[in-house]
């Protein structure tokens, strides 16, 4: 039974319960950072890192926070979390950094860590809310990653950061190279909205009792 | 004066927060069902957005920044920013809460227009969004309280647009898997496009 339990707190938020498609959370800082592929990856390893250590401090001291300053107790835990993962990331990857702009700081707001650690955390110990982050942070990936597959590939002919199709363009000496007319609306943020939409009904086909 | 009028039409149209940046995202796609609702909770945006977005200006010029009033007065030039994130959410925080007692003692009626909305918004990434955005571009105290307004009646205006469609499209046919979220992000997607026409636009 504890073992199917932590199974569950694993495995029912990556495809079952997935945060983004199912439970509608933390969308919001999300979309802006699917254009490329490596800065995508920074973001979910960082609100990976974020929701499980998250989700497992405030489930540590959850007998000792008065009910009616939980949220500041949160947001207080998160902000520190993710002022840490921010100077991480400052201190090993400037560039990418640069890129996400203010996308690290804007995980404080997301909804999936204040959800789970509203939803989950606060009635479970350690192991399982630390499960039930991890969980919940690789479903999110999950659909980060599909959004910026299709955006890089379409948008500027990559597939995980490396050129598999070569951008039609006509270099100084006015010779034709390429053969891939590049998309350029996969680059804008409408784009997002609409994989996201797209993504959604097929998940709703694939399961739907879970619409 | 230009430059603040330049800076509010790019805040509300050509950078807006909800359709260019993604902010807001959860409480614009859950409350966008009626018009009336969203209205109601883009007022409130507006106001705090009003508030924080200058508040934090404030705390991010005297208190964090080497060179402010606090780091000098210490008597060393030591950077505070890393505390930016937890001072930012701790003022929306409580800024909320003093707006939230200040209405109900003042005035009741707004108080009860905006009634549950208020508490939501202090997780709203589009207030947090304002405050980054303000620091990274390094607004001055009087163009951040016009970078504040600007925002959030950018964000009011996309919420009540957003409503205004999924109002009339409760009668239409939608394909039994694209319906309710689905439909609701492909709508997002073309309200997006639609605001994309006006980049490139400068008073």
């Amino acid at each position: 039974m504890a073992k199917s339990k932590a199974h569950d707190a694993f495995f029912s938020p990556i495809f079952k319960d997935n945060p983004i498609a199912v439970q509608v959370l933390g969308i919001c800082s999300a979309l802006a950072v699917t254009v490329k592929f490596e800065p995508t990856v920074v973001m979910c390893l960082a609100v990976i890192a974020v929701v499980a250590l998250s989700n497992a401090s405030i489930a540590l001291i959850r007998t000792q926070i008065p009910s009616s300053i939980r949220i500041i107790v949160q947001m207080t835990v998160i902000a520190s979390l993710v002022i840490i993962v921010d100077q991480f990331i400052q201190a090993f990857a400037f560039s990418v950094s640069q890129q996400l702009s203010v996308f690290v700081g804007l995980i404080i707001t997301n909804c999936i860590v204040m959800g789970r650690a509203e939803g989950f955390a606060m009635q479970n110990n350690v192991k399982l809310s630390f499960l039930d982050g991890l969980g919940n942070g690789i479903g999110y990936s999950l659909i980060l990653l599909i959004v910026v597959t299709v955006r890089e590939l379409f948008g500027s002919g990559k597939l995980f950061g490396m050129q598999v199709m070569e951008i039609a363009s006509i270099d100084a000496a006015g010779v034709a190279t390429g053969w891939y007319p590049r998309n350029g609306l996969m680059l804008l943020p409408p784009s997002a909205f609409f994989i996201i939409g797209l993504t959604i009904w097929a998940l709703r086909i694939w399961k739907p009792e879970e619409a | 004066m230009e430059h603040h009028a330049s800076l509010f039409v790019k805040s509300v149209f050509t950078e807006n927060l909800a359709l260019a940046f993604f902010l807001g995202m959860c409480t614009y796609l859950a409350l966008s069902k009626n018009v009336k609702t969203a209205f109601s909770l883009g007022l409130a945006v507006i106001v705090i957005q009003g508030i924080t977005v200058p508040a934090n200006n404030l705390i991010y010029q005297h208190l964090l920044k080497p060179g402010g009033w606090l780091p000098s007065m210490i008597g060393s030039d030591i950077d505070l920013t890393f505390l930016g994130l937890i001072s930012y959410i701790g003022v929306i925080a409580a800024m909320v809460q003093i707006l939230e007692m200040t209405l109900d003692r003042f005035f009741p009626p707004l108080y009860n227009a905006l009634g549950i909305f208020l508490p939501l918004i202090t997780v709203n990434c589009a207030i947090l969004g304002g405050t980054l955005f303000m620091v990274e571009r390094n607004y001055t105290f009087g163009e951040s309280f016009t970078y504040g307004i600007g925002s959030g009646v950018g964000w009011a205006l996309a919420i009540v647009a957003l409503a205004g469609v999924r109002e009339k499209l409760k009668y239409h046919d939608v394909p039994a898997g694209l319906r309710g979220l689905g439909i609701t992000f492909i709508t997002v997607g073309l309200i997006a496009m639609a605001f994309m026409s006006f980049s490139g636009i400068k008073l």
